[in-house]
């Protein structure tokens, strides 16, 4: 009881001291948690892409199209159960800043190999009957005020021209991670202006979505469908949606492992930094210690005064940082939406804040407990002059 | 008659020294003298001739290169850094030139401190600091801080702090070395009144005279070697 009064009232000696190194914790903890959380995400994003879907591109590059009329050859490959189409439509809405992506599909196959896309029946009906219809993401949604029936108008980049569109559905994620900011409208309706406007560019696709009857045949569909255009005008490129997404994203993932050594090293000089504290503190008190030790209290005492004083002030950094966490992410997912649609803390995060405040609080009080506690009397009166 | 009981503190022929690097600093050599019970001796000599460094090893908390220290018939010379720290907290009090009070427990706090180690009620513990506090004459200052009080009166909470547990004996390293003359006088009757009416037994280190005059015996240490006048 003594020890706990004690170890309270130290901590709060000096009083912006303390403040500073509750905040400095505090900052960390917070920095630590939130790219915890990117990283987190962005590996939960690319474990989550279906084990059961393939992507089909042009071999050469993305942007070389393929030919409609590869749909149905493919759909005769055994071990393909579902393709689907689109392209990437690149549409600037009102102006760049107001990023969202946003593809043309076709509705009915689409909706089928994506099941995480929510929507009601009437709605799908209605997207699917509407060759202007397109479905918009509930964050998206949300974001511009948008309600079914809105009319949206995206200036084309890719494919030149405005292009209008009617809101007939408005889809929610069936998991807390899917990305509710995407935007994708009738491939029909691309293709038809294109036959008016520009017939050479008309009957292609961006990319072909395969359903597979099971994950195990990925990798043989994959091949089977490669080698039936192998030779033709378009030869193909097939992937897991997994292995599609890794390629866009592979420089991103050695963005991701700098990002998860920087969260530790800000850990790492939070502790050293904190460590520095905790010693400059113990020293000062040198001469306490000793009178302690004098009055007959054991070096087991003096160690626990010194290293409950640095781990309580670690852990309420820690828990002031963790407070602060959820409406910094809040504030992320809110207004960086564009970049991150979904930035919600995981509980793993909570404890892994804690635990990184504790192992700072910890280590921190190392040197200065063991001081402390082997501190021989004479010595620690020395010490005060 | 004197003979009839054993002194209080008996030391036979110890000596200390320091190791300053690969230099060896001799700082006593062969002190000997003994302390009956009840006295009141006062420690002078020059500075870093040794005074604290003897009182340290009287109280336990150096231990000497040889020699033996008896303490109501213990010689503490032969017990362990655990067993040490008992002995201590139940025979020796002690008061510090600079009172080394703990600066955020309140005097009531501090003179509990010692106590924290002895099985004693948390009521128990309440009468021995009332009671202690009422003898110093700080009763109305117990929910004080240190930095609330002056000088003189944080030495006499570190006088109750010292006698809380009713050890033996008290060692005292320059009490009035920090102190105007008023306060210095308060602290010597206090002690005196130690002496006389609680028959603790008192060791003092101390440069002033004037100081030495309260005490019974005043020892001298020059060069490591011991002188009484
Ligand atoms: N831990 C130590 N290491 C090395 N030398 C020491 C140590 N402690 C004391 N000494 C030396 O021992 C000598 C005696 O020191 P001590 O503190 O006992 O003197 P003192 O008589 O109390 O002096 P003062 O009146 O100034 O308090 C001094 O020369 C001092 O430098
Ligand atoms: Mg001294």
């Amino acid at each position: 009881m003594f020890i706990i009064k004690l170890i309270i009232r130290n901590a709060f000696r000096h009083k912006l001291r303390s403040f500073l190194t509750i905040l400095g914790v505090a900052i960390a903890i917070l920095a630590f948690g939130l790219l915890r959380t990117l990283v987190g995400l962005w590996y939960l994003g690319v474990e989550q892409s279906s084990a059961t879907r393939l992507v089909t591109r042009n071999a050469i590059s993305l942007v070389f199209p393929l030919p409609i009329s590869y749909k149905d050859r493919i759909r005769q490959i055994q071990g393909v159960k579902e393709v689907s189409f689109g392209n990437w439509f690149g549409g600037v809405y009102i102006d760049e800043k107001h990023f969202f992506p946003n593809f043309a599909v076709e509705p009915r196959s689409y909706l089928d190999l994506y099941p995480e896309f929510v929507l009601s029946p009437g709605e799908r009906d209605a997207f699917i009957r509407d060759r202007r219809g397109a479905v918009a993401g509930r964050k998206l949604a949300a974001k511009y005020g948008w309600k079914i029936g809105d009319m949206i108008t995206l200036k084309g980049t890719i494919f030149p021209g405005q292009w209008e569109f009617v809101l007939r559905g408005i889809y929610h994620g069936a998991q807390k991670s899917t990305d509710e900011t995407q935007f994708f409208f009738n491939w029909e309706y691309l293709n038809e202006t294109m036959k008016r406007t520009t017939p050479r560019r008309a009957d292609q696709v961006g990319f072909y979505m395969i359903g597979v009857t099971k994950p195990e045949l990925a990798a043989e569909v994959s091949q089977a469908v490669d080698d039936t255009f192998r030779n033709s005008l378009a030869e193909t490129l097939t992937e897991t949606e997994k292995a599609f997404q890794l390629s866009f994203v592979s420089m991103t993932e050695a963005i991701m492992i700098a990002i998860k050594i920087v969260s530790y090293v800000v850990i790492v000089i939070i502790m050293v930094v904190a460590a520095n504290t905790m010693a400059m503190t113990a020293r000062e008190r040198m001469a306490e210690y000793a009178t302690l030790k004098t009055l007959g209290f054991g070096a087991g005492h003096i160690a626990g005064i010194v290293f409950g004083e640095s781990v309580v002030i670690a852990m309420i950094g820690g828990v002031v940082g963790v407070l602060f966490t959820f409406p910094a992410a809040h504030w992320i997912e809110t207004e960086l939406s564009q970049f991150f649609p979904v930035f919600s803390v995981s509980t793993l995060t909570v404890y892994l804040d804690l635990l990184a405040a504790l192992v700072v609080g910890v280590v921190a009080s190392i040197f200065p407990t063991w001081r402390g506690a082997t501190i021989s009397i004479a010595e620690g009166f020395r010490r005060i002059g | 008659m004197a003979n009839e009981k054993p002194p209080m503190v008996e030391i036979k022929d110890i000596s200390k020294s320091y190791r300053r690097g690969s230099q060896i600093i001799p700082v006593l050599q062969g002190i000997t003298f003994d302390i009956a019970e009840g006295e009141f001796m006062a420690l002078m000599g020059p500075s870093g001739s040794g005074k604290s460094t003897l009182l340290n090893l009287i109280a336990g908390i150096d231990k000497a290169d040889a020699g033996i220290i008896r303490i109501g018939g213990v010689d503490i010379t032969t017990l362990t850094e655990a067993e040490l720290a008992g002995w201590r907290a139940a025979n020796v009090g002690f008061i510090f030139q600079f009172y080394n009070l703990m600066p955020v427990l309140t005097a009531f706090e501090n003179v509990e401190l010692p106590l924290l180690l002895t099985p004693l009620s948390r009521k128990e513990r309440r009468d021995h600091v009332e009671m202690v506090l009422s003898v110093v004459g700080l009763a109305d200052r117990m929910d004080h801080y240190p930095s609330q009080l002056s000088g003189g009166q944080q030495q006499r909470v570190a006088i109750a702090r010292a006698i809380v547990t009713d050890p033996a004996i008290l060692v005292a390293d320059e009490p009035t070395g920090d102190l105007d003359r008023a306060s210095a006088e308060d602290i010597l009757s206090l002690m005196d009144n130690l002496v006389h009416r609680f028959g603790k037994t008192i060791i003092m280190v101390t440069h002033d005279p004037r100081a030495a005059e309260k005490a019974h015996i005043i020892q001298h240490l020059e060069k490591g070697v011991l002188s009484a006048s």
